[in-house]
Formats: C-alpha cells, sequence, structure tokens
C-alpha cells in the first residue's frame, strides 16, 4: 500500500454501508419514523459516495498504468481441482475480491453519485406513500448489488450481484403489489431476466473450464502478494495467445462472448429479451430512474466493457453485438414515436439508448460506450425524475394527452427536464452531444464493410426519432394548450425543494458531463478516453490484423465534421417536425395517426410482440406443463404407479380364484370323491347291535363253511 | 458418542410413554427437550470431527449376532455428519411446528417423530449393511403412521402407497446385500469395499450391473429420481406438516446418501457405466420437476415437484463423477433439506390461518402477515437459487461439475434455473 491511500484500502466497505442499512430499514425498519429512515438510508448512500470519490481520487493520483487496485477480501467458495480445456489443472476458487480500476470507478461515481441524489428526490416522491421503509430498505439493497457487481474482481461474484439487482428490481416494480399489473411486470421481469442469467451462468463454467480462472485480472493486488498466486482471465488469454492456444475468432471465444451478450441482452433490455423494461414502468418512478435508466440496465454494457479482450478476440460476437444494438435502438425508438404514457416513452428511449452503447461496444468503441452510459445516467435520470415531477404535480396523471401547457405551472421542472431532452436529442454543447456523436463516428470509421455504414445510418436515423419522441414529449407537456383535467389543475404545484435540488444538479450534469470526453477534433484532450485506455485490451502484435483498426484514423478528420453536421441537423430535423405536428398544426397529429392507420396501430401495440412472445413461449410452455402435469397424474402415477397396484390387486383376485377353486377345489374334491366312494359302505354302518351281530353270525358261518370246506377236501 | 446420539430420541419416546395420556404440555416439552438435546450432542460431533483424516471416525463396533456375522458398526464421515446435523436441525422444528396443529393421539405422535429420528440417524451411521437395512426399514413405521393417522383426508392411500413403493425398492436391496454376504462372508461396509478394491473378489460384469440396479432402485425410489417419484406429491399432501419438513428435508436425502455410500464405491464400474443413463433421468427430472410445479394448483405439491427438481440436480452432481459436482450435490441437499423444510413449515402455518394447500386461496398475505410473508419470500429465493442465498452454491458447483465433464448436460440442466424462477414466481404473494 502506497502511504495515503485509506480511501482505496477501504474500498472495499463502499457496498457495505447500503447494505447495513437495508438490513436495519427491512428488520427494524417499522419502528423508525420517517426521520431516522431518511438519514440511514440516504445517509449510507451519502458516505458510499464519499468513499467512492476519495477512492477514485486517490487511483488518478497513481500512474495511469497503475491504476488497479485488486483485493480479495475472503475466499468464497473453494472448490476442487479440475481439467481446463488448455490443459493443466486449475483449482477453482471464487475469491470474495473488489477490482477498481478506471472502468469500476467510473461505475461508481456513477451509481453513487445519481443513485445519492435518486434517494434524495425518493424522500420527497415517496412522503405520501405506504411502505416507505420498505421501499428505502429495497432501495439500498439494491445500490449493495450493484456496487457489488461493478466492484466484484470475478465474474462469480460480479454474478452475485446481478442476481442481486434482479432481484431488488423485482421487488421494486411489485412495490405497489396490491395492483395486479405491478405484480405482473415484476413477475416478467424476473423470469426474462432469469433466462439471461442462464447464459451469464453457462459463459462462467465455460470460462472458468477454457481459462481455469473466473477472476478478470491479476493486475493490482499489492507488491507484496504475488500476482501468479491469483491468475486473471486476461492472463491466462495473453499467455494462450502468446503460446498460440488461443487465436482470433477461435468458437470456444466466440462462444462465452455470445453466451455473455445473452446474458446482457436480458439485463440490458435489448432484443429479443427487451420486452419486461417497458412493463417495468408499473414500479415508483424514482426506480424507474435509478434501476431502468441510470444504473442496472446498464449492468450489461458494463459487463461486456468488462470483457472486451475477450469479445475482442470474437469479431463475430462483435458483429453481433454492435447489430443487436443498432436494430434495438431504432427498433425501439419507433415504438417510443406513438406511446402516450410519459414514462413508457422514457422506457423505450432507454431500451433504445442503450442499443446505441451496444453498438458502440460492437465497433470496438468500448470507451465510447461507457460515455455514453455515463451521460446517459445523467440525462436519464434527469428526464425520469422531471417526469416523476410532472405525474407528482398532476397527482398520478401519467398519459401525456392530458397534460400540457405546464411550462410555467413547474418551472424548474420544466426548465430542468427541457436542459435533458436536448441532451439526449444529442444537441451541443450538452452532453449526449458528444457521447453519441464518438459513437456514430466510432461506427462509421469502424471498417471500410458495408456493415459499418449500414450501422451509421440506423444511428443516425435513430439520432433523428429520438430528438422527435423527446420534443413530442415535451410539447405535449409543457407546451401546447392544457389538456388537464379540471379537478387536478387546481392542485397543480412545483415539487418540493428535497426534488427539485436533485433535478438542478442533474441538470448541470446534463451540461457539462460531456465535456469531459470533448473529442480532439473539437479542441479537446478526451480526458475520458485516456482515463478508460489501460482497461482496454490492446491485442499484442501477433494479432495485427486487429491492432490496425484500433488506430485512430486521423487522416479522415473532415470526415468527422461532416458526419457531426449530419447528425446535428437530423436531430434538428427531428425537432423541428415535432414543433409542426404537435404545436403549430392543431389536430395535424390525429389525421396523420389515421393516415398511417395500419404502421400506427403496428407501433403502437409495439409490433405485436407481447402477444407473439406469450403465443410463442408463454402458452407453450403452459401447455406444455399442463400436458406433463396430466402425464404426471394420469401416466406415470396413474398407469404406472396406481396400474401395477391394480395390476398386483387382479393377480390377487385370481389367485384367490385360483386358491379358492381350484386348489381348495382339489382338497375339496378330494373329500366329495371320498364320500361318494364310502357312500355304499354307510348302508352297512346302520348303528345297530342287531344288524351288526347278525353280520357277525353270518361272517362266522360263511368262515366257518370256508373252513370245513378245505378241511373236507383235504381229508 | 454415535449410539448415544442415535438412541436418544428412541429413549426419549419411550420417555413418553410413561406420562400420562392427556398431560399434552408436558409431551410437548419432552418431546422438544429430547430434540434439542440431540441436536445439541450432534453439534458436538462436529466439535469432535477431524476434517483432515480420511475414513471413518468414532467408530463404535460391538459383534452382535455371530452367525451369521452381524456387527453393530457405526461410524461418521464428512457426509453423514452434515446430514445427522440436518436431521437434528430439522427434528425441533418439526416437534414445534406441530405444537398447536396436533391435537389427537398426542402421545403417539410425538412417540412417532422420535422413534423417525433414531431412524433416520441410525441409517447415516450404520456401516454394516445389515444395520444399515434394519434402520431403513425401520424408518418406514414410523412414517407409515404420521401420514396414516395424522395426515389430511386422502392419508390412507397415501401412507399405503409411501410404504409399498419404498419397500418394493428396497426388497431387492436386500437380496442384494444377501448376495453381497454370500459373496465376501461379511456385512460389513468397509471390509467389502477393501475386499473389492483389493480384488479378492471379483465380481464379472452382469453379476456387477445386477447388484447396482438392486441398491439403485431402492435409492432413485428414496430420492426420487424419475419416473420413480410420484409417491411423493401424495405422501407431501396428505402428511401433517412435520411429516412434510422430515419427508423433503431428510429423507429424500437418504436416496442420495445411499448412492454415494453404497452405489459408487462398491459398484464403480457399474456407476460409470450407467451414469449417462442415470444422469440423463436426472436432467429429464430437473425440467420435468420444474414444469409440472408449475401448473400445481397445491401449494405442497408445488413444493414437492420442485423437490424433483432439486433432487435432480443432486443426482446429476453425483454422477458427474468429479470433486466440484460431489460437493455440489452434498451442498444442494443441505441446502434442500432447509429450503424445502422451511417451505412446508411456511405451508402448514398458511394451512393453520387459512385451511387450504390451493395457491390461488392466497394472495395478498403480505399485509396481514408481513413476518412471515418476509421470510416466505426468503426461503423462496433461497431455493430458487439465488446467489448469496444458500441455494445457489450447491447448484452452481454442480452444474459446473457437470459442464466440466459434458457442457450440454450443464446446458441442459441450467434450463431448470430459468423455470425455477417461473414456478417460484407463480407462488409470490
Amino acid at each position: 500500500m502506497m502511504p495515503g491511500e485509506y480511501f482505496l484500502e477501504h474500498a472495499g466497505w463502499i457496498p457495505l454501508f447500503p447494505l447495513v442499512s437495508a438490513a436495519l430499514m427491512l428488520f427494524l425498519g417499522r419502528r423508525l419514523p420517517k426521520f431516522a429512515v431518511n438519514l440511514f438510508c440516504v445517509g449510507s448512500v451519502f458516505i458510499s459516495f464519499v468513499f467512492s470519490a476519495g477512492a477514485v481520487y486517490q487511483l488518478a493520483h497513481r500512474a495511469a498504468e497503475d491504476r488497479f487496485f485488486q483485493k480479495i477480501l475472503f475466499i468464497w467458495i473453494p472448490a476442487g481441482v479440475y481439467h481446463t480445456t488448455a490443459g493443466p489443472l486449475a483449482n477453482f476458487a471464487a475469491d470474495w475480491g473488489i477490482l477498481l480500476d478506471p472502468l469500476s470507478s467510473v461505475m461508481i461515481l456513477v451509481v453513487t453519485g445519481v443513485g445519492f441524489l435518486i434517494h434524495v428526490y425518493s424522500t420527497g416522491y415517496m412522503a405520501q406513500e405506504g411502505g416507505y421503509y420498505r421501499f428505502f430498505g429495497y432501495l439500498n439493497l439494491f445500490m449493495f448489488s450493484m456496487l457489488t457487481l461493478v466492484l466484484a474482481n470475478n465474474l462469480l461474484l460480479m454474478f452475485v450481484g446481478w442476481e442481486g439487482v434482479g432481484l431488488c428490481s423485482y421487488l421494486l416494480i411489485s412495490f405497489y403489489f396490491h395492483k395486479k399489473t405491478a405484480s405482473d411486470a415484476g413477475k416478467k421481469a424476473f423470469i426474462v431476466n432469469r433466462v439471461g442469467d442462464t447464459g451469464f451462468l453457462l459463459a462462467i463454467f465455460l470460462s472458468s473450464v477454457t481459462f481455469g480462472t473466473i477472476r478478470f485480472t491479476s493486475r493490482g493486488f499489492e507488491k507484496l502478494v504475488d500476482a501468479t498466486q491469483y491468475p486473471g482471465m486476461l492472463d491466462a488469454l495473453n499467455i494462450g495467445i502468446a503460446s498460440g492456444v488461443f487465436a482470433v475468432g477461435m468458437p470456444v471465444l466466440t462462444a462465452i462472448a455470445l453466451l455473455m451478450f445473452v446474458g446482457a441482452t436480458g439485463k440490458s433490455a435489448q432484443i429479443p429479451l427487451y420486452v419486461w423494461l417497458p412493463d417495468a414502468m408499473e414500479g415508483p418512478t424514482p426506480v424507474s430512474a435509478l434501476i431502468h435508466a441510470a444504473t442496472m440496465v446498464t449492468a450489461g454494457v458494463y459487463m461486456v466493457v468488462r470483457m472486451n479482450s475477450l469479445f475482442q478476440m470474437a469479431p463475430f460476437a462483435m458483429h453481433v453485438v454492435a447489430a443487436i444494438g443498432a436494430l434495438t435502438a431504432i427498433y425501439a425508438a419507433s415504438m417510443g414515436l406513438v406511446q402516450t404514457d410519459i414514462k413508457r416513452v422514457l422506457a423505450y428511449s432507454t431500451i433504445s439508448q442503450l442499443g446505441y452503447m451496444f453498438l458502440a461496444c460492437g465497433v470496438g468503441a468500448f470507451v465510447g460506450g461507457v460515455f455514453h452510459l455515463m451521460t446517459h445516467a445523467f440525462f436519464k435520470a434527469l428526464l425520469f425524475l422531471g417526469s416523476g415531477s410532472v405525474i407528482h404535480a398532476l397527482s398520478g396523471e401519467q398519459d401525456m394527452r392530458k397534460m400540457g401547457a405546464l411550462w410555467s405551472k413547474i418551472p424548474v421542472t420544466a426548465k430542468t427536464f427541457f436542459i435533458a431532452t436536448l441532451a439526449i436529442a444529442g444537441i451541443p454543447p450538452f452532453a449526449g452531444f458528444f457521447s453519441k456523436d464518438e459513437i456514430l463516428w466510432k461506427t462509421f470509421s469502424g471498417g471500410e464493410e458495408v456493415f459499418y455504414k449500414v450501422l451509421w445510418v440506423v444511428g443516425v436515423i435513430t439520432a433523428g426519432m429520438t430528438a422527435f419522441y423527446m420534443f413530442r414529449l415535451v410539447n405535449m407537456t409543457f407546451f401546447g394548450t392544457s389538456r388537464v383535467e379540471h379537478e387536478v389543475e387546481h392542485h397543480i404545484h412545483e415539487s418540493p425543494p428535497s426534488m427539485t435540488v436533485p433535478l438542478i444538479i442533474l441538470a448541470i450534469l446534463s451540461v457539462v458531463g460531456g465535456w469531459i470526453g470533448k473529442p480532439a477534433s473539437l479542441g479537446g484532450v478526451n480526458h475520458f478516453e485516456r482515463w478508460l485506455e489501460p482497461v482496454i485490451f490492446s491485442p499484442p502484435a501477433a494479432l495485427a490484423g486487429l491492432a490496425e483498426r484500433a488506430l485512430p484514423a486521423a487522416h479522415r478528420e473532415p470526415m468527422e465534421y461532416i458526419l457531426m453536421a449530419v447528425s446535428v441537423l437530423i436531430a434538428l430535423a427531428g425537432i423541428w417536425l415535432a414543433r409542426v405536428i404537435y404545436l403549430q398544426r392543431e389536430g395535424l397529429a390525429d389525421r396523420l395517426a389515421e393516415k398511417w392507420g395500419p404502421l400506427y396501430t403496428l407501433l403502437h401495440r409495439k409490433y405485436y410482440m407481447d402477444e407473439i412472445y406469450d403465443a410463442l413461449f408463454v402458452q407453450r410452455t403452459k401447455d406444455l406443463a399442463t400436458a406433463l402435469g396430466m402425464f404426471d397424474r394420469g401416466v406415470i402415477d396413474g398407469v404406472g404407479v396406481n396400474g401395477s397396484g391394480a395390476l398386483t390387486l387382479a393377480i390377487c383376485r385370481i389367485s384367490m380364484w385360483w386358491d379358492t377353486w381350484i386348489v381348495d377345489g382339489l382338497v375339496g374334491l378330494t373329500g366329495t370323491l371320498v364320500r361318494l366312494g364310502s357312500y355304499p359302505a354307510r348302508f352297512v354302518q346302520t348303528g345297530k347291535l342287531q344288524s351288526y351281530a347278525l353280520v357277525i353270525v353270518l361272517g362266522v358261518l360263511l368262515l366257518l363253511g370256508y373252513f370245513l370246506r378245505h378241511a373236507m377236501g383235504m381229508v | 458418542m454415535l449410539t448415544l446420539v442415535t438412541f436418544l430420541p428412541l429413549a426419549g419416546g419411550l420417555l413418553l410413554l410413561l406420562l400420562g395420556r392427556e398431560s399434552h404440555a408436558a409431551i410437548r416439552r419432552v418431546a422438544l427437550l429430547t430434540s434439542t438435546v440431540t441436536f445439541l450432542l450432534s453439534l458436538l460431533l462436529l466439535r469432535g470431527f477431524d476434517a483432515t483424516a480420511s475414513g471413518y471416525q468414532l467408530v463404535e463396533r460391538r459383534p452382535w449376532m455371530s452367525n451369521p456375522q452381524i456387527q453393530y458398526h457405526m461410524g461418521m464421515d464428512g457426509i453423514s455428519l452434515f446430514l445427522v446435523l440436518l436431521t437434528t436441525f430439522l427434528m425441533p422444528l418439526a416437534v414445534l411446528c406441530s405444537w398447536e396443529s396436533i391435537h389427537t393421539r398426542v402421545k403417539e405422535f410425538f412417540l412417532m417423530l422420535l422413534a423417525l429420528e433414531t431412524a433416520m440417524i441410525g441409517v447415516f451411521f450404520a456401516l454394516d449393511l445389515f444395520l444399515f437395512f434394519l434402520f431403513w426399514e425401520a424408518m418406514l413405521i414410523p412414517m407409515y403412521f404420521l401420514i396414516g393417522i395424522w395426515g389430511h383426508e386422502r392419508r390412507i392411500y397415501a401412507a399405503i402407497k409411501f410404504v409399498l413403493y419404498t419397500m418394493a425398492g428396497s426388497i431387492l436391496m436386500l437380496v442384494a446385500i444377501i448376495w453381497l454376504y454370500s459373496l465376501s462372508g461379511t456385512f460389513d461396509l468397509p471390509r467389502i469395499q477393501s475386499l473389492l478394491q483389493e480384488g479378492v473378489i471379483r465380481l464379472p460384469v452382469r453379476q456387477e450391473m445386477l447388484l447396482f440396479g438392486a441398491f439403485f432402485l431402492a435409492f432413485a425410489v428414496k430420492v426420487p429420481l424419475f419416473p420413480l417419484h410420484t409417491w411423493l406429491p401424495d405422501a407431501h399432501v396428505e402428511a401433517p406438516t412435520a411429516g412434510s419438513v422430515i419427508l423433503a428435508g431428510v429423507l429424500l436425502k437418504m436416496g442420495a446418501y445411499g448412492l454415494v455410500r453404497f452405489c459408487l464405491p462398491l459398484f464403480p464400474d457399474a456407476s460409470h457405466k450407467f451414469a449417462p443413463w442415470i444422469v440423463g433421468l436426472a436432467i429429464v427430472g430437473i425440467i420435468y420437476g420444474a414444469l409440472v410445479a408449475m401448473v400445481q394448483p397445491d401449494y405442497k405439491k408445488l413444493v414437492a415437484y420442485s423437490s424433483v427438481s432439486h433432487m435432480g440436480f443432486v443426482v446429476l452432481g453425483i454422477f458427474v463423477f468429479n470433486q466440484v459436482g460431489m460437493q455440489g450435490a452434498v451442498y444442494q441437499m443441505l441446502n434442500h433439506g432447509v429450503s424445502s423444510g422451511g417451505l412446508f413449515l411456511v405451508a402448514g402455518m398458511l394451512y393453520d390461518r387459512r385451511h387450504t394447500h390451493m395457491i390461488k386461496e392466497f394472495g395478498g398475505l403480505a399485509t396481514p402477515m408481513p413476518v412471515l410473508s418476509s421470510f416466505f419470500i426468503l426461503i423462496t429465493l433461497s431455493s430458487l437459487g439465488l446467489p448469496l442465498l444458500n441455494g445457489f452454491v450447491g447448484e452452481f458447483l454442480i452444474l459446473t461439475g457437470a459442464f466440466e465433464r459434458r457442457p450440454a448436460w450443464a446446458a441442459y440442466a441450467a434450463t431448470g434455473v430459468i423455470l425455477s424462477a417461473v414456478y417460484c414466481g407463480v407462488t409470490s404473494v
């Protein structure tokens, strides 16, 4: 340990503060006053934030190549030795350790920072709700899981956090458990995520048998620790590349990468597992902001970036990631165009923006992906919190058709919301512009193939759609004529400071958050890229084909400006269109919807995807289960078990019949025969002494006669 | 020491006979005291256990009959120790959960429960095949009465089914035990094992397979392995809460224990030969159990079928023949014992309040019973294998072990992970 690295040394505590507070809430919360709940729950997250900031600060003070801090707190699951596919024996062990490097630094700052603001906001938003302590207990439990996920030094511990955030997401979506839609949405989220988790789980197995370890890296241990004792996947990969065991595009590497990506599509709501996120909006709005926009749903992106070495070795998997990302981006944006529920628009927007992040990862711009993850966390959290503030002001109304002209009535909410909208629309100099532009540029320059150009076109169209639906939302909510219901109108009020202050801070971040990654072409130095550089895998020289593409294409700079202008212009076009349709020309929206009826319905009904999934998977699984249930009752238990029981009984009956009629019958027959045979004799046995005497006399006479004859004959 | 732990419950049960028929409070207290003391004593075993030593520990060996030579031979190793701890831990809970719910023939009920405990512990400690079989069969009697007297509506049917099914399996085992005796001249397990290993007795392939099959069938019924599982739902549904807890918590483990203790070490070749088939059945059981669990209207049946699924994991872990899988199987046994025991306790408490096991009659329990529903959710989550809760470690290790041997096995079994979320989702309050 270098002197004065207190916070780094204690980075393992960062997840613990919310855990302690969560435990307190769930066991004792009911007896605590609201004030104490606030103090513990918000305070614990604040302390985590302070510790995170301190640790990152101390990490930043190290030299760039030393910015790794790894510490094993204890061995969690020690298990036996096994053979790896590479040959050597490995000792399977999952430790409980933390890894703080530039990547996890970004994540913990976003999680604790945005998380803290959302906790503060929640004290205002949830003030009137029942189950206050329960809500904060779950929220803190979520913070613990999320911090475990990002700080984990191995795949299995990451999986712990991964499942933990899924659980908290489930608990918080169905927070209003009396509402059937809410509890159904919770279950849906949990089950769909479970499908993805299975992919992740298999990826862990495959990694462990391929690399012999599931630890990410051996870097960052203290000098005293012998790092070779704690090999990481990255080391195994490097050794394998050097010795020729691993090569680019090897099936096993592609398989691991794709399996991980299956996990990512579940958690980060990508095609085909995105269906749970829109429904997740049933949860309280701060939950949507924290879990379903800023932090949890980005876990998939984090995972892909964390495993970027592996993905870079699997070009096919990269292509899949990019294609799925781009497809999800435009697909979700198209559904966002026509939604009328303010939170659902934001939900589809989130799916779409996550698609951007995966697009970035897929074209090798991992830094761009994380950059967009960060700026998106700022402005999307702000958008959700702002929409929460609107809903709060309108006594729970979420339908945008019953809003309008709120700009002057809730000014702070409206202005901050507007800033976030500019940011997501990609208008310079707001945060979203820089990150989105970096992604689009890296996509375009990702390669010479048509593939990358198509991805770029999709990305740009999505940017236009994003600007359109966001300004549609803003126009319907804050501008135009008021369509607010009469009795609600009286109660419209700006939210309390506990809610507006977080909005203001997030608004500031939505403006300046992007400057940290200002590209060289705009006179910046892109600190963000520099910061993340150490965690991005640079393939060894042996793999020259890969290395070439990673080089910045400096000579194409004019192109960069042109593309930048194109994306801004497209965004402006989207804004203009939204203004024409929703502000200037009354009724145009309805006429358009009518004219494009089938298309509108298709989008509005979300491509009927829920129905299709229901018909294809849900109902079929249920049918199968019902059929098997009947099979179990009828065939296995009925024919098999009860059948053999009945068979036994039948055999018993036959035996009994045999016994009665044959075996016993023979006995009886013998008796009958004897009786029949003795029938003549019975006439002799009369029981009269006289007749017996008569027989005796007759016998004697007979014998006498016999003897006499013989005697005479002898004589 | 082992003898003390084994027979103390029975002694307590006999003590109950001296108490008056109507003094329910005293009967319950004695039963609780007995089971608690047994648990504490078994904790002492943990202290006396030397984890580094191999072989059986705390061995007790006394001649019992001279011809045929049968010994009273008891001993423990890590697996039996933990299974005994599981048994003695669950027993006080079983006594407690019967505190209010058993009103008729209280004395007999607790006598049966304690006698059952003796038989179960005996099974785990016995190292003589004859002695083992004795305990194994002795277990059936109290369980039969527990289901048949204190059960629900179809109790007689369930009790008879349970006993006949188990008997059918164990009769073949008895034949195999006698056959082994005729080959080796002893009932002593470690001795037979060393005779086989040293090649003093050689089993022809066919013979080994027959012997393996006979043992395996007895244990597979107990596990229960698909398709021999249908006695379980009936027995669970009809049994009183304590019976269900013990049945799911301990009795099912005996099958898996038997596989580990007898089938694998005595007949290694046959085990390897049959392994793919057995693993196939285990995987079918995992998926099939989970799917069937999904559509059960009766909560106890749901848990019963989920047990089929979970025990499929155990068998899978045993028959992948590696250290990771075996460790996972042992973990999973213990975890399943605790979590399914817990689920049946919850089911019993809900029954006491709502007088039904139908899931659709539950719903909305979080408001009137926040504590019960919190624990319910916690146990459910553990049973579906959420990380940090105990179900996860076993499942993870088993799948790792399976993956190492045959990735496809792990992939099929992992679908059980998804399905468990579905059937647990069905029950969420």
